[in-house]
């Protein structure tokens, strides 16, 4: 049974940003897999928070140093549930963003466990902050890296998984790509990882602001993602890494917070999740994260789904119709196994000409590689304009979107 | 759209269209330069050729926007036959004018709704800063029709793209030969 419609009309009166203009139009956001936008309830309790109970957390014994620590500590706990974590109170760290949970594990995971000629395997598909860690590390220790390919329609071609995977220390693959939507089968990639002997993390930037993902079901032993495309606030990130994994890896930096006991000549780290957390962590922007988890749940990430594999299929029929053969998506087409993020090409025109028409719209898209080379030259494309959805947008934005694009056509045809 | 015609004016989407001393000289004896726009990925590569104390030729290779590309047609058009001399002058020129910035911004047209998108500007690392450039239009001739471009501060780096691979080829050779 499908879940009940998102009223987006409802919705939309909850962020804010989407009441200005641009060039004396209405906005039209379509770049929510760069950063999504901020709801009302997420900026205000980042207000509250500064307004009435700013302390450093883990330190002071005051009233409002103990309840900022009980605001920080519940953030932790309440993303560790949005995502399924066993246990929320000893698997979550908080990071940078997901970049800096990637590297955090490459710093940490990787230099203890890697050596000369072990193997990481990755995909054509990743975003560079999932492929440059890991060549920083080959290049430190003699790592061997192997890509598992995509096919002619933007899926992973997993025919080769078992041989791919075989020898592997480590599998880091991409939940949802950032480029053609595509959902990955982490499920399947994983045991093929775990016969194999290797771990698997999951790259979720994209995959945990817009769909339901449980860590336990899928059988991953890390995940990292971003609050900031998730309705949080930027400056906050998130690593999960099953408990007795996360016990066994080394600090990442070192500082305040992270220790147990510091002599001149030594330290104890502190158990995790506190020994990955040196300096004073993004408290206010956990706070903002607590609340953006609270609104995505009281949506419900199920309708969440359900809304954006509409409006992509929508997309894809207005595209078609409208467009025709003069315009390309990359990736799979309409349906289950992709997101709403949708990489456009109309004709010959260069992606920074299509998003600087579509500006004069009001419609904000990502011209540009979007941070995956590897992924745009396999794909034989410099640039694409890549329009992406969130549980604000509904069709009246497409429409726009083909409006600007029909333009587009029209200067440059 | 009155700032997109001023942004792609006919004579850009005619060297957009029509890229004029498209490719690649044979390297060496040519001199090749690379250059990247890490913001989008554009490449353009140029090769150029220099007797005496003339550019003799230049060809212009690589992809990118109609910006990057028709901005890459006209220099190579403007440039080729000529003296290094001039060249070099109207490199400098050229980059004066890519960055005129807020007190140029809204003069003559009079459009108020345009100024508040140029207060945000900042020059960015193209400027050629303390010494200005005096920017003659003749002197500039069919790349005048670039100067809309400054109006739209993220691509003056696709506008300049090909010029700095060419600057910064003088300067290899320059400095190989001295």
């Amino acid at each position: 049974m499908s879940p009940e419609p998102i009223d987006v009309e409802t919705v939309r009166k909850d962020f804010p940003l989407l009441a200005r203009t641009v060039h004396d139009r209405p906005i039209v956001y379509l770049d929510s897999a760069a950063t999504s936008l901020t709801p009302h309830s997420v900026i205000a309790a980042t207000e509250r928070y500064y307004e009435t109970t700013h302390a450093n957390v883990h330190r002071g014994v005051y009233a409002t140093a103990e309840e900022a620590t009980r605001l920080y500590e519940g953030a932790r706990t309440k993303v560790g549930r949005f995502i399924g974590a066993p246990h929320p109170g000893r698997e979550i760290v908080f990071t940078k963003n997901t970049t800096e949970s990637l590297n955090l594990l490459a710093h940490s995971w990787g230099r203890t466990n890697l050596g000369p000629g072990d193997v990481v395997v990755l995909t054509e598909m990743e975003h560079h902050a999932n492929i440059v860690p890991w060549l920083m590390l080959a290049e430190e220790r003699q790592i061997e890296l192997r890509y598992l390919p995509v096919d002619g329609a933007g899926r992973l071609d997993l025919s080769d998984l078992d041989r791919m995977v075989d020898g592997a220390a480590l599998v880091s693959v991409s939940a949802m790509s950032n480029v053609l939507g595509t959902i990955n089968p982490l499920t399947t990639i994983a045991e093929a990882a775990h016969r194999a002997g290797a771990l698997v993390i999951a790259d979720g930037a994209q995959s945990v602001p817009h769909l339901q993902v449980d860590v336990a079901a899928l059988g991953i032993d890390f995940l990292a993602f971003s609050a900031h495309k998730m309705l949080g606030p930027t400056g906050i990130g998130v690593l999960w890494g099953r408990a007795e994994l996360l016990e066994e890896m080394p600090p990442f930096l070192g500082g305040g917070g992270m220790i147990l006991d510091v002599r001149t000549d030594r330290y104890l780290a502190a158990e995790p999740p506190q020994r990955f957390e040196a300096g004073t962590p993004p408290i206010a922007e956990a706070v903002g994260l607590s609340a953006a988890v609270d609104y995505l749940s009281a949506v419900g990430m199920d309708r969440v789904r359900a809304h954006e594999i509409e409006l992509t299929r929508y997309a894809f029929d207005a595209l078609q119709a409208r467009l025709g053969s003069r315009c390309k998506v990359f990736g799979p087409p309409g349906g289950e196994d992709r997101g709403g993020v949708l990489s456009l090409a109309v004709g010959e025109i260069h992606a920074h000409d299509l998003a600087q028409v579509l500006d004069q719209f009001g419609v904000c898209v990502r011209p540009g590689h979007h941070c995956a080379k590897p992924l745009m030259r396999k794909l034989g494309v410099a640039a694409t304009a890549r329009a992406s959805f969130a549980l604000y947008n509904d069709s009246s934005d497409v429409d726009v979107l083909i409006e600007g694009l029909l333009e587009a056509g029209r200067l440059f045809g | 759209m009155p700032d997109l015609e001023e942004l792609y004016r006919e004579i850009i989407l005619d060297h957009y269209r029509s890229p004029r001393n498209r490719g690649e000289l044979e390297s060496p004896p040519a001199h090749r330069v690379e250059g990247f726009n890490p913001l989008c990925g554009d490449e353009v590569v140029v090769t150029m050729v220099v007797e005496g104390d003339a550019l003799s030729d230049i060809k212009i290779g690589g992809t990118g926007c109609s910006i990057s590309q028709s901005s890459a047609s006209l220099m190579s058009a403007a440039v080729k036959g000529r003296p290094l001399s001039e060249v070099r002058h109207l490199i400098a020129t050229f980059k004066g004018m890519m960055s005129i910035h807020e007190s140029a911004l809204g003069d003559g047209d009079g459009d108020g709704a345009s100024a508040p998108r140029a207060n945000g500007l900042s020059p960015g690392p193209e400027t050629v800063s303390g010494e200005p450039e005096p920017i003659d239009p003749a002197e500039l001739g069919e790349l005048a029709a670039l100067q809309g471009v400054v109006k739209f501060p993220v691509r003056i780096k696709c506008a300049t793209l090909s010029w700095n691979a060419l600057a910064k080829g003088l300067g290899e050779l320059e400095a190989s030969a001295g």
